[in-house]
């Protein structure tokens, strides 16, 4: 299947700063790309030169096979991290305006009720919450029916049931066969929604290809860890790998059957046992040695 | 893809109405845009409503003879000296009751004097005490009705408080839009700047028209001021001269997301403006590099041909060539403004 978004060989300098450096990427139609990595590894400069915010310093990107031209600007939907409407309107006229804008549009009711803002009608847009704003913006980026939608930190700021009605709705355009780009410093959100993902650090790609495609590729382990107290008497004599943090201990066990029998064996307190499979934040400190929050 | 006209006025009229309402709901703005100019006009005429004063203002139209023989008149304390290089317009100034004699040097032996003028009378007395007599001096008689201060300074105060509103109504917005992200969210619409900055230029001129309206009615209801010339050129003027400081501040505005800068900028081209384009004071006696000056700033030429429709009845042949002065400035304005235009600052 040809790609709908092709990104290749994208580089921005900022003076003595580079931003993106080399990026290429394909997205497949109808699936969810993500971009996952820190705040400042060049996520937002991506989208902004992809949606023609922001000129590359060099590199090409292809809509549907060719170089974006006005119908890249009809079939694209955008949600900005930092971006405002006019402040002394109300959530439908914002949206009557915005809609007017475009020849194509979305059927506005239905809009509405998909962003659950029919309370929010009347309300001036100065006076909605972070959630309430993120679902206008949300909104607006999907009032033109657009083919694929750019959301750039959509979750950033909002409260955890925000979050999870901002990942319904991306599900729900998901479910539509929409494309979606998704720039997002939350592994959680990225492993859930993304069916593809590269992760970038300091403007450039680490490492790209499907959540548990990768965390294959990288981990044959699990975590299992324990309170540091109940591990201590034989931390020094342990065959496996152990990282040591503050009040617990994880080891990388390759067999979990093998280290609970070789913890029994020990006798070491297992009431404080865990286990867990490796996340992408796992990925992201192999890779580059820094956590994602850095 | 190239848009149909009507899809350009589709975007247009909802951008125009998007800023309009967003005016009118700046309730706070919207009020004191009408009420300072009224108040300030009520302060003037409340200012000069008292005694007359003393001082006579004698014209004299180039230097000679003439202000040699009549010396001992000009050299009194209580007479103000105004020099002219133009006769008509001196001679207007005493129609108007604005001067109250009027001696030319290629004339010599003659003045001029507004009968109906009791200070021109006055004046007329002084002058022949001071030359004795003589009765080579004769009289020329002109007529026309008193122009009060407060007549002559309304077409200021309404072309200042037009200025103010056309260029820090537009270019704070704008401004704005840039710094909280607006700009930034209609950029990537299909919205054109071209597009974006007609609909705010026509949505400021609408609102500034009709507050002008809302002033001149408000005014003439305290005051009932001089209004001698047409209704239709003096909109024209209106409209050009709101239009020309439109898009000014377009310029100013077409970058910067700082609003201290383009508050600086404002700053700086307002005041020079209001100092020197006739607001508050003719410049018949300023030098003539400081004419010359005022005469590049399009509220000078606003309120010059306002002022000469409204006190001398001047007709649209009359102030034709402030009506052009303006079209240009607009023009070239624009021009520099749709050129300079960035949605965002990088």
């Amino acid at each position: 299947m040809n790609p709908i978004l092709e990104v290749r060989h994208l580089k921005k300098q900022f003076a003595q700063l580079t931003a993106v450096n080399d990026i290429s990427f394909q997205i497949q139609p109808g699936t969810c790309f993500g971009l996952l990595g820190p705040n400042g590894a060049g996520k937002t400069t991506t989208i902004e030169m992809i949606v023609g915010l922001t000129e590359p310093t060099s590199g090409e990107i292809f809509y549907q096979g060719k170089p974006r031209d006005q119908v890249f600007k009809m079939e694209a939907g955008i949600q900005f991290q930092s971006t405002s409407v006019m402040d002394k309107l109300t959530v439908a006229e914002i949206l009557t305006l915005f809609h007017s804008l475009y020849h194509k549009r979305t059927n506005l009711p239905e809009l509405i009720e998909a962003c659950e803002l029919g309370s929010l009608l009347s309300q001036k847009t100065t006076k909605l919450s972070g959630g309430q704003k993120q679902r206008l913006m949300f909104a607006l980026a999907l009032i033109n029916d657009p083919q694929i939608v750019f959301l750039d930190e959509p979750t950033t700021g909002l409260d955890p049931q925000s979050r999870r009605n901002l990942w319904d709705m991306i599900e729900r355009i998901k479910a539509q066969g929409k494309t979606v780009l998704l720039t997002t410093h939350y592994m959680d959100e990225a492993e859930i929604l993304c069916d593809t993902l590269v992760i970038v650090d300091r403007g450039g790609i680490i490492a790209q290809g499907s959540p548990q495609e990768l965390l294959k590729q990288y981990f044959d382990h699990f975590y299992v860890s324990l309170d540091r107290v109940d591990f201590e008497s034989v931390m020094g004599t342990w065959p496996e790998p152990v990282i040591e943090n503050h009040e617990q201990i994880e080891i990388q066990s390759r067999s979990v059957e093998v280290t609970l029998q070789n913890l029994q064996l020990q006798q070491v307190n297992l009431r404080s046992l865990r286990v867990r499979n490796p996340t992408l934040e796992d990925l992201f400190l192999k890779l580059t040695g820094h956590s994602l929050r850095e | 893809m190239n848009k149909p006209l009507a899809r350009h006025g589709q975007i247009i009229w909802a951008l125009f109405v998007t800023r309009t309402k967003e005016f009118y709901r700046d309730r706070g703005a919207l009020l004191w845009s009408m009420l300072l100019p009224i108040c300030i006009v009520a302060a003037i005429a409340f200012a000069f409503s008292g005694k007359e004063q003393v001082l006579f203002k004698v014209g004299v139209y180039q230097h000679g003879t003439a202000t040699t023989i009549a010396e001992p008149l000009l050299k009194q304390p209580y007479v103000q000296r105004v020099d002219y290089e133009n006769f008509e317009q001196a001679l207007l100034r005493v129609q108007h009751h604005q001067l109250d004699l009027l001696l030319a040097a290629d004339q010599p032996g003659k003045y001029w004097i507004n009968e109906s003028s009791a200070k021109g009378l006055a004046a007329e007395k002084l002058l022949l005490a001071k030359v004795d007599d003589d009765p080579s001096w004769s009289r020329e008689a002109v007529s026309g009705q008193q122009v009060r201060y407060v007549d002559w300074v309304i077409p200021g105060v309404l072309g200042m408080n037009t200025m103010f509103g056309a260029l820090f109504g537009i270019g704070f917005v704008i401004v704005r839009y840039r710094k909280n992200g607006v700009l930034k969210r209609l950029q990537v619409t299909p919205v054109t700047p071209l597009e974006f900055l007609t609909a705010q230029v026509l949505s400021r001129l609408l609102v500034m028209m009709i507050t002008a309206t809302v002033v001149y009615v408000g005014c003439d209801l305290f005051l009932s001021f001089v209004m001698l010339g047409s209704y239709l050129t003096l909109i024209l003027v209106a409209i050009l001269g709101i239009f020309s400081m439109i898009t000014l501040a377009l310029i100013i505005a077409s970058r910067t997301s700082s609003e201290e800068l383009a508050n600086g900028l404002l700053n700086f081209v307002s005041f020079p403006m209001l100092l020197l384009s006739e607001v508050w004071f003719s410049l018949d006696n300023a030098p003539a590099w400081l004419v010359a000056v005022s005469q590049c700033f399009p509220l000078t030429h606003m309120v010059q041909a306002a002022r000469d429709i409204m006190i001398n009845g001047a007709d649209f042949m009359a102030v034709s060539h402030h009506i052009l002065v303006l079209a240009v400035m607009s023009g070239v304005f624009l021009a520099i403004a749709a050129y300079l235009f960035r949605w965002n600052e990088r």
